[in-house]
Formats: structure tokens, sequence, C-alpha cells
């Protein structure tokens, strides 16, 4: 256990000094990329917002469901059978045929080529189900469809909410997925998270309808409230415009009439059929609609064939810009609701670094103090070993360019405690052979040796403790896992290299000499 | 050599008694969960005005509606930390920030904002409760793996003392259970595992070394022939967890104490608990060599 060859020693002297190196990058600045790495500081250490959205796909399933009312009406249609009882209720398309073609039905759903029920090869299943109950077909999403809708909201999602964050420009936005109907935002530097809530809650579904008296409208009619809730109006469901047509959109101020606007381009197609629009329809209202509420409904004067034209309905400044932004990133498939927030302000952050590493330090001094003390000279190796396991801690969360949080900085206190463990089993072990061994060199052997397993199991039982926290705990709780997981591996590399290097010098210079340790 | 081994049965009543008392604890009142199991937000204020206090405040906001609200000072005199139950009103935070200029101008810094909506706290609970049983169950897979049945019950009680006497005492004091408590129960598993661990290791050594000393004296040999280790080992972990609880901002002291408390228990478990444990099952050296045998 004592033997050290030179190669050795000079490996591991090397190991040490690129740690600490590394661990000072990140106090100084290094000119070589590879030592230019930092160590991140969590959003509850720099300041930042963290948002999980869930993305409410029920308006989804059911807008699709709809369309499929219609699919397979027509489709049967084509085929001389009968749909009877059509109905959408909870998610489930209800409907009957006559006896002799249900099996039509059957074998039309069942059909792995079927062009409104596809069928996914990989996961051996359809997108719809069928069941047939008192002779009344129920038609809804299989598991894998309602899989595969979900992710494909959740992809649209994540572009919509990527491009409306970006729009605003945080630096180093984190978008993430999370299961597949949950998005994770994390935006560093960011104390106040009102406007990008508010930008992100709404859907900015958009759309351009004429307001009609006529209730007999053929494409059927909604009362609609305006966005002040002033007043309602009736709104055909023909919709002539929607927020896909537009090219582009900025907040203007309208020199006419000196009110904040939102000016559009509109792409070919929507050119084209507004123009149409407003050549038929002059002395119609026509409303702006934006997720349900009528923002404003001008009448129109003139045919606009322009591929241009202005909103306005009361806005400032702000909520021009902001409309104008969410116009342009475009619409998200189904509403966010936010189900958890955790905003911290950038100088609770600053305080939380500044009472970690007074506590770190004081911690480290008690520590270092308590086991000088103790120990004199194999406290000294002790303390030398536990400043190096530091840096080679820092180092590793270095290289990695691993997350801190305020927990993560806990978690290097407490490997400070929990280090001096191992050299604590192995002192007092060579001690209890030192009293049957009067050779120090056999006894220092003898106790690395026999303390072994016991500092292995210590090790072992608390790495335990770090992965399960690692793999099931959340945000900063991670943190302090990664740091205690981390802490155990150079804990064991500073113990069984560094402190036994140290000691192992210093007793074959003191090979004779009496009450060692 | 001191004679730990005199005070088995007084102690082992004690923890009895005191498992017992937190179980009831427990049981009838309950753990005081933070928003992160129960929902709810939670809104960390700094004042620059040292009139306002904790009442103005509740007052302020108990004019807002928002349920069954609390208002602590959190620190210090300055700082105040307010809760309230899950609000379906999305803009609620903007709302009490205009309620609160209004009625003490512009005095306020919000700090720190949280917000758990009902179904993400019911799954952190879960994963939460998820974790501790994962660990306790991994733990009792290692210690059935390392050593002999008597060994891994013993180290199994020790470890539900320590749990559950903790969670207990956070009954008892009413502290409050949030995401960093379980990190520190999770790390209280490990330490008291690894206490544990050590002083069985030196008896399973004894075990084998003397054939004619009795567990009741054996154990308390090999708990003196580690106390030292495990007093040293207790102190500097003690001591780091110490300077967290006084040094390391109001965030951590929570997570602290129950470490500290964790540390305190695991430390006179590993003694206590999982020793007697061994004294009462009689184990004998003829314990060690079948097992040997069969390996």
């Amino acid at each position: 256990m004592l033997y050290f060859s030179k190669l050795r020693i000079v490996s591991i002297l090397l190991i040490s000094l690129f740690f600490i190196i590394l661990a000072s990058s990140n106090l100084f600045k290094f000119k070589s990329s590879l030592l230019d790495k930092k160590i991140n500081l969590g959003l509850d250490l720099q300041g930042g917002s963290y948002l999980l959205l869930e993305i409410d796909n029920t308006p989804v399933i059911e807008q699709k469901l709809q369309n499929l009312t219609t699919t397979l009406r027509n489709y049967f249609k084509d085929k001389n059978i009968k749909i009877k009882n059509l109905k959408l209720l909870d998610q489930k398309i209800s409907f009957s045929v006559d006896e002799n073609y249900k099996q039509t039905i059957l074998d039309e759903f069942n059909n792995q080529e079927s062009d409104f029920n596809p069928y996914y090869p990989r996961f051996k299943s359809h997108q719809l189900d069928l069941i047939e109950e008192n002779d009344i077909f129920f038609v809804s999403y299989s598991d894998q469809g309602l899989i595969k809708l979900k992710t494909s909201s959740q992809d649209q999602a994540l572009e919509i909410v990527r491009r409306r964050i970006d729009e605003i420009g945080t630096n180093e936005p984190n978008i993430l997925k999370r299961g597949n109907d949950r998005i994770l935002v994390e935006l560093p530097g960011l104390d106040d998270p009102m406007r990008i809530k508010s930008l992100l809650g709404k859907t900015a579904n958009l759309t351009f309808r004429f307001v009609t008296n006529n209730q007999e409208d053929s494409f059927g009619t909604e009362k609609l409230k305006y966005e002040d809730n002033s007043d309602e109006a009736i709104v055909s469901k023909r919709i002539i415009l929607s927020g896909d047509n537009l090219l582009d959109a900025q907040p203007r101020m309208n020199s006419e009439t000196n009110e904040t606007v939102v000016s559009f381009t509109l792409d070919r197609v929507g050119a084209k059929r507004f123009g149409k629009a407003t050549s038929t329809g002059i002395g119609k209202q026509l409303a702006i609609v934006l997720d349900g509420k009528i923002i404003s409904a001008p009448v129109i004067r003139d045919t606009i064939a322009s591929g241009s034209g202005q909103i306005s309905g009361g806005f400032t400044f702000q909520s021009a810009t902001d409309l104008a932004l969410l116009l342009r990133s475009g619409a998200l498939p189904a509403p966010l609701n936010i189900i958890e927030e955790r905003t911290v302000g950038p100088d609770l952050g600053q305080d939380s670094i500044n009472a970690g590493m007074i506590a770190l330090a004081i911690g480290f001094l008690l520590v270092i103090l308590f086991i000088f003390i103790k120990y004199k000279i194999f406290g000294l190796i002790t303390n030398i070993t536990l400043i190096i396991n530091l840096f080679l801690l820092i180092g590793i969360l270095t290289i990695f360019e691993a997350t801190l949080t305020l927990p993560g900085i806990a978690g290097i206190i407490l490997t400070v405690g929990m280090a001096v463990d191992a050299n604590v089993l192995i002192f007092e072990r060579i001690k209890e052979e030192l009293k049957n061994e009067k050779n120090n060199l056999i006894a220092f052997d003898s106790g690395y040796t026999k303390s072994r397993t016991a500092i292995l199991d210590a090790n072992i039982t608390t790495l335990l403790a770090a992965i399960i926290l690692f793999f099931m705990g959340s945000g900063p709780i991670k943190g302090f896992s990664l740091t205690l997981g981390i802490g155990i591996f150079t804990t064991l590399f500073s113990v069984y290299f560094i402190a036994r290097l140290l000691t192992v010098l210093y007793v074959s210079k003191n090979k004779e000499k009496e009450g060692l340790i | 050599m001191i004679a730990f081994n005199k005070y088995y049965d007084k102690f082992n009543i004690l923890s009895i008694t005191l498992v017992i008392v937190s179980l009831f604890l427990l049981t009838f009142k309950g753990l005081n969960f933070g928003i992160d199991f129960k929902g709810g937000t939670l809104i960390e204020l700094r004042s620059s005005d040292n009139k306002i206090n904790v009442s103005s405040l509740r007052e302020n906001l108990n004019t807002m509606n928002l349920g069954d609200v609390s208002v602590k000072n959190f620190g210090n005199e300055l700082d105040f930390l307010i809760k309230f139950e899950n609000n379906s009103n999305k803009n609620i935070i903007n709302e009490i920030k205009i309620n609160l200029d209004k009625s003490f101008g512009n005095q306020f810094d919000f700090r720190r904002v949280e917000n758990v909506g009902p179904k993400v706290s019911a799954e952190l609970l879960k994963s939460g409760i998820i974790a501790i049983s994962v660990a306790l169950v991994l733990m009792l897979i290692y210690i059935w793996i390392r050593f002999e049945w008597q060994f891994s019950l013993g180290a199994i009680l020790a470890l539900f003392h320590d749990v559950i006497v903790t969670l207990g005492l956070f009954s008892l004091l009413g502290l409050e259970i949030n995401l960093s408590i379980i990190a520190a129960v999770l790390t209280i598993v490990g330490y008291s595992m690894n206490d544990t661990v050590v002083i069985f290791d030196r008896v399973r050594e004894n075990l084998r070394k003397y054939s004619d000393i009795k567990i009741y004296e054996l154990t308390n040999i090999s708990i003196n022939e580690t106390l030292s280790r495990t007093l040293i080992t207790s102190v500097t972990t003690l001591l780091a967890l110490l300077s967290i609880f006084f040094f390391g901002g109001e965030i951590l002291k929570g997570f602290s104490l129950a470490m500290i408390f964790g540390v305190v228990f695991g430390t006179y478990s590993s003694i206590y608990i999982a020793n007697t444990v061994l004294v009462r099952l009689k184990v004998s050296q003829r314990t060690i060599l079948k097992e040997d045998e069969k390996n």
C-alpha cells in the first residue's frame, strides 16, 4: 500500500496542478480555450426565471375530431354508406349505421392503408380506436394517436415559444421539452418575467371575419366580446384571413390620428383574399379577432389591394409592440399554462452567492482547525488533501461547465465535512496498529489496508443517495446531488493518492520515531 | 473504555418512545408542507422602509382575497416571506405589486417569486416519496449483500429510526418541508448508513478474532474502538453544517437544520439501535462462520 513509483508521483502532481489551474480559471481569464471554461451559475444564484409551461391539448383534440366528423361523413357518403346520429361528445365521435354496413365500417377503420385512420407500424397501432357498443360506434384517439398528436403540438409550440423569447432578446434562454406536453423555459438574468409570461400566455390566434347581423350565415355565427369587454358583436365563422397569412407586423404611429397601431403585411394569398373581401364588403364591418376577442371592427371604406393594412384598437406603444411581436412569431397550436414559476432577483442571487461563500470559508476553516489540533502533522496532511480535494471538485465542475446552485454550494461544504472521514478512518486504524507493531512502515501499511472496506462502504452509501437524488430530484436539488456525488470521487482520489503520498514521504523519513500519530 | 452497553435497554426504550411519538405527530399533526408539495405562491420581499411590519403587510394583503395568507419576517426585519394558496388569477403577482405600491409607496423589492401549480406539487411530492423509498430499498439491498441478515436488520432499523425521528421533529416544530428537505433526508440516509457500516465492519472483524467474548461485550468493544472516528467525523460534518446554518443564508436554514438533526440521530442510532439489534438477536461467531462457509 505504501509504494509509489516515480511515474505515479509525477502524474498525481500533474493531475492536481491541472485541476488547480482549471478551478482558478473561474476567477482569472485564461487565453487557452481548454482552460477558458467556467462553472455556470444556476438561476437561484445569478437571478432569473424558471417557467414550466403545459400545453392544453384539449382544443386541438376537439378541433381535429370536429374535422374528422366531416371527413367521415363525406368518406362514407362516397361509398354509399349513410352515417346516422354523428355526434362529438367528450372527445369521442359516436355514430351508427345500418346492420349490413357494420363490417365495412370495421374493415375501413382497421385497414392499415386507411386514409383517415393512419397506421403506425412501429407501435402496431392506429391513430384512432373504434369501439362498438349497443349498435353505436365510438371513435376516439388511441394512446399512440394521442402521443403523436401531443408531440407534434409540443414541437410546434416549442418553435413558437422560442421565436417569441428570441424576439424579446433575453440572453441565453434555455428552452427544453419536458414529457410530451410540457416546455421548460429558463431565462437567466430576468428578474421580472411579467412581460414574457403574458406573451407566452397568449395563443395569438388572429382572424379577420365579417361582422354580421344575418343570423343565417351559411358558415354559422358566434357572439364575441370586445377586448376591453365593453361591447359584443355577432361575427361570422367564415375566416377571411388568419395569422398564417401575415408576413410581418410592426408597431407604428399613425400620423393622422396620432394613435399607435400595428401595421401588417400579407403574403400573396392573403393579399388576394384581403383585396377580394374588401372590394365585395365595402360598408361592412371587418372584425379583427384575437384569441376569441374582438380587437376592433373597422368599417371597410375602400378596396385594399396592396396587401398591407393597420390594426387599431386603443393600443399603448407597449401593447402594440407586444401584439406585433405575437403576430410575427405566429400562433401557438394550443394554449399554454404556466404550471410552475420560480423567479429569483439578481440581488438575492448575489446575496446567496456571498452567504454560500462565507459559509464555505468558515466551514472550511473550522474543519481545518479542528483536524490540525486533533492530528498535528497528519492533520496538516489531511488539510492539504482537503484543499486539493476542493480544487479537484471545482475543477471537475468547471470541465463539465456544470451548473452550480445554492444547494450545490451546500453540497460542497458538506463534502468538506465528510471528506475528512476517510483520512480519519485510516489514521485511527494506524493508531490501533501502532499499539502492537513497532515498525512504523508496517503499521501504516496495514492501517491503510484494513480501513479500506469501511471507507468504500461509507462512500458507496453516500454515492447511492446522491445518484438517486440526481435522477429523481428536480432543479436546484440536482445541483446538490451533483456536487455531493463528484465530491465522493475527488475525496477518494485525494485520500488514496495525495494524502497517502504525503504520508508515505513523511513516514519513510521517520521510520523509527515513536508516537508518530 | 466507555460502557455503552450498560444503557442499551434504556436508550432502546427512549428510541421506541421517540419513534412512537414521531409517528403519532406525523399522523395527527402532520407535516408543514411548503408550496413545493402543497402548491401555491411564495413571494420574498425586501422593504426599504423599516416602518412596514408583518401586521401592516398582512392587513394590506388581506384586502386582496388571497385566501389563507401567511406573512412572516425572513431572516431580518426588512425581509418578508408571503405565502398563499393557489390562485386562479394568473396576474396575481402583478396585482399584488400594484396594490403594495399604492398603499406603501414604491418600497418593495420582489426578491423571489415561486408559484407551483397543484399538478406540479402533486408530482413533486410523489417523486420525493419515491426518491426516499428507492434510497431505502437500495440501502437495504446494499447492506443485504454486504452483511448477514441480523446486521441488515439492525442497519435498516437505525435508518428508519433516523428518518422517522427527524421528520417527527420537523412536525413537532412545525418546520417547513420542501424540496431541499428531501435532499437532506436522503443525505441523512446515506450518512446514517455509513456510520452504522463502519461500526458493523468492526463488530464482524472482532467476531472473527474473539470466539469467547459475548456479543454484549463485543459490540461495546467495537463501538469504543471506532468511537474516535465516529466522533471526529460527526464533529467535522456538524462544523460544516453549522456554518451553513449560521452563514449560508435563510434559504439553506431548513436544509442544514434537517441535516444537523439527522447527523446527531445518525450517530446515536448506529451506537444504540444498530448494535442492540445484534445483541438481541444473539449474534455470535457462528453467525459469521456459517455465512463464510456458504461463500
